[in-house]
């Protein structure tokens, strides 16, 4: 075991990832000498030369289309986009190419290889371009799967897992606990499984659900909802396409009560749709409405940041309100 | 255009053709051998001088204050302060200017005043913007400047299309967009040259070449020789300029505006300079640069080629110089602490401007807001300041309807 910050964990999981298979290719916009503006492909230019790890030209689109080519040839690139909020000029590349290179060729070509990485995410006084949870227009994507980490040990066994899954990943990462999330990681190779969530605490009055930095405030909240005498179950989806439907249910078949919180605004969010599937399957179990608590529908702010993010006294009086319904 | 055949494969590279670089005084502020001083007035040469001096001043000023903790993030222009002030003295100061983010001298020309820039760094009630983008991100429609946007190059685009609304108004103006050479890159570059260029639209396309992309080379963004060439395949009209020389820059930006206006044609213009400054107050480029091609640069500093040239003049005295710098660096001080200490914008200022009217459902989410806040104003003390907390959760709905 060592201790890792979460950037650590993920450049750990990038060099494992590197050292095994040298058709691990790592690039974006300044991933080279510099190691990305965060940090996060430190030292991989290096070790494994310009060829497998390099600065492109300033370009989404041509990132990941060149991405979706390579992956096609049968490499495994490791692309990155230095902030969420820059991914939509790739937007179609994503949506209209890797979502549908298996399923239009039947499976002739496909870019299970692919993954994007890309930090996401507010709480760094970012204001509307270096704060965005865009997680929701890719969970629209039939054929995408998306990931999101929320601690280092999270973030090195499902990047690992993401750069071998035989399908295209999508792997956002929260900035804001880049450096702030510490923990214990083991040096050696592993994988946590795609498409399962985490109880990462059981509890039986409530259900509250999220996934990546926002568990970190979910975990505030819940400590003063514990402190009412609530008994919370805490659930990390830790990825949101697919979604762990199954152990959601299961908890909330027994706790009768569900809180989803997101980053990202109300309408449309991926909060909506753990709601509509978790009324459909546990409709005579409900005690009171699933609640949603979410940045507002809004873009993201600046100076009044504090103000739009669900934070833990947002969660917290969500808890309460539904315990009290 | 008719097609000529010949019988032999003959491939081309574009090597044939070779841009060379404009520019007129050299780095002792005097004019090369065979240039030709441009038509300036004293006041105008004046002017562009102060307006680059204050820039560097403000930058120099507000990037201490950002390592002071009293400002959460900073750009500085430094080094490309000509290239920006002598674009804009070129212009009409009505034409439109859609700059990238590094661009505060142009504002500082048209005459933004301190306290405006002041109050968009720190967010304040009277940040034209209501406090909502992150320092730098200027805007002013009274000076035709539009607000910038973060995301790389998305202005460019844009930029063709406002211009085509001024041939269509028929105002004689123009718009001028910059960009950095890394922002070339992105799709959107290339088509706003295109669509510049077949729809004959009064566009200037300047693109600041400072050689990095925050870490990324120049050498590593394109193999080709810089930006310039691209103008062929658009068929455009290019000129590459010595990006340092204020002369240079303002004469070339000035024949570029004619051709744009009077023949309604886009140009492209790349002013060769350096980010002299890290990307931003997030960026520390001893990671990928050494101190020595910084000392080269600084050594070309615009800001002193144009100071001897007008000191040779005696259009500038060294006199007016210290006391100007004084008179700057006090005024942004003071301006600063003014600017500190107002309040915030108002909680309001979250919803308005989503769109022309605030929609039911987000007054409902606003509502809710308000009552969670007046539960823990001490958790919000921004959001509080604005709320009047002794008014009861019912009356939200009246009093907001």
């Amino acid at each position: 075991m060592a201790t890792m910050n979460m950037l650590q964990a993920i450049n750990n999981a990038l060099d494992i990832a590197m050292a095994e298979d040298e058709k691990v290719i790592c690039f974006g916009e300044d991933v080279g000498i510099f190691g990305g503006v965060f940090r996060a492909t430190s030292h991989l230019q290096e070790k494994y030369g310009k060829a497998r790890c390099f600065n492109t030209p300033l370009v989404e689109q041509g990132i990941i289309g060149f991405a979706n080519g390579l992956a096609a040839q049968g490499s495994v690139p490791v692309a990155e986009i230095q902030f969420a909020d820059y991914i939509f000029p790739a937007f179609d590349q994503i949506v209209n190419e890797t979502a549908k290179f298996r399923y239009r060729s039947g499976d002739l070509f496909n870019v299970g290889g692919l993954t994007i990485r890309t930090p996401y995410g507010g709480g760094i006084a970012g204001g509307l371009y270096h704060s965005q949870s865009p997680e929701a227009y890719f969970t629209h994507t039939p054929g995408l799967k998306v990931v999101v980490p929320r601690n280092p040990y999270q973030a090195k066994g499902l990047l690992l897992a993401a750069i071998r899954d035989p399908d295209p990943v999508l792997f956002l990462e929260p900035k804001r606990l880049y450096r702030a999330s510490v923990g214990d990681v083991p040096e050696e190779d592993y994988q946590l499984p795609i498409g399962e969530a985490e109880i990462t605490k059981e509890g039986t009055d409530i259900t509250v659900v999220g996934w990546g930095a926002q568990m970190e405030v979910i975990g505030k909240a819940v400590e003063l909802a514990e402190e009412q005498g609530i008994a919370c179950e805490v659930i990390d989806l830790r990825s949101l396409l697919p979604w762990d439907a199954d152990t959601v249910a299961e908890s909330v078949l027994k706790t009768g009560r569900l809180v989803v919180s997101h980053e990202a605004p109300l309408t449309g969010g991926f909060a909506g749709e753990i709601a509509a599937t978790i009324q459909e399957r546990c409709f005579l179990y409900l005690e009171s409405p699933i609640a949603r608590v979410t940045g507002l529908d809004t873009p993201f702010p600046l100076v009044l940041e504090k103000e739009y993010l669900p934070d833990h006294l947002k969660i917290f009086e969500a808890i309460r309100e539904s315990v009290n319904f | 255009m008719m097609t000529q055949y010949v019988h032999q494969p003959e491939f081309m590279t574009g090597d044939e053709f070779s841009i060379p670089t404009f520019s007129l005084l050299n780095p002792e502020g005097e004019l090369y051998s065979g240039a030709i001083e441009p038509a300036l007035e004293r006041d105008h040469a004046r002017r562009i001088y102060q307006a680059m001096l204050a820039t560097r001043i403000l930058d120099e000023r507000m990037m201490a204050a950002q390592r002071q903790g009293r400002l959460s993030f900073y750009m500085q222009c430094t080094g490309e302060e000509a290239a920006v002030v002598g674009a804009t003295a070129a212009l009409n100061d009505a034409d439109m200017i859609m700059a990238q983010y590094r661009e505060q001298g142009a504002l500082m020309y048209r005459g933004f005043s301190i306290d405006e820039f002041m109050n968009q760094l720190f967010g304040n009630e009277l940040d034209y913007g209501k406090g909502r983008q992150m320092p730098i991100h200027y805007g002013s429609r009274k000076l035709h400047y539009m607000t910038i946007s973060s995301p790389l190059a998305t202005q460019i685009p844009q930029a063709t299309g406002y211009a085509y609304g001024q041939k269509l108004a028929g105002n004689g103006h123009c718009t001028l967009t910059f960009f950095g050479e890394g922002a070339a890159s992105e799709g959107d570059f290339h088509a706003a040259l295109n669509m510049a260029s077949v729809h004959q639209v009064p566009v200037i396309f300047f693109c600041r070449n400072n050689g990095y992309a925050i870490s990324t080379p120049a050498v590593e963004q394109f193999a080709a020789d810089g930006i310039a060439p691209r103008a062929f395949g658009y068929h455009m009209h290019v000129i590459r300029v010595d990006g340092n020389d204020v002369l240079a820059v303002y004469e070339a930006t000035r024949l570029a505006r004619k051709i744009a206006v009077e023949q309604n044609q886009p140009v492209l213009i790349e002013a060769m300079s350096y980010r002299l400054a890290a990307h931003s107050s997030s960026d520390d480029p001893s990671g990928y640069r050494s101190k020595d091609e910084e000392e080269v640069w600084r050594a070309k500093d615009p800001l002193l080629r144009l100071q001897k040239w007008l000191l040779k003049k005696q259009w500038w005295s060294e006199e007016e110089e210290t006391s100007q710098q004084e008179t700057l660096r006090r005024e942004v001080l003071e301006t600063m602490k003014r600017a500190e200490k107002r309040s915030s914008p108002p909680l309001e200022s979250l919803i308005s401007d989503v769109y022309a009217d605030i929609t039911p459902s987000l007054q409902r989410q606003f509502d809710q807001l308000k009552r969670h806040i007046r539960r823990y104003p001490e958790a919000y003390p921004r959001g509080a300041q604005s709320l009047d907390l002794d008014v009861g959760t019912e009356t939200d709905t009246q009093g907001e309807a």
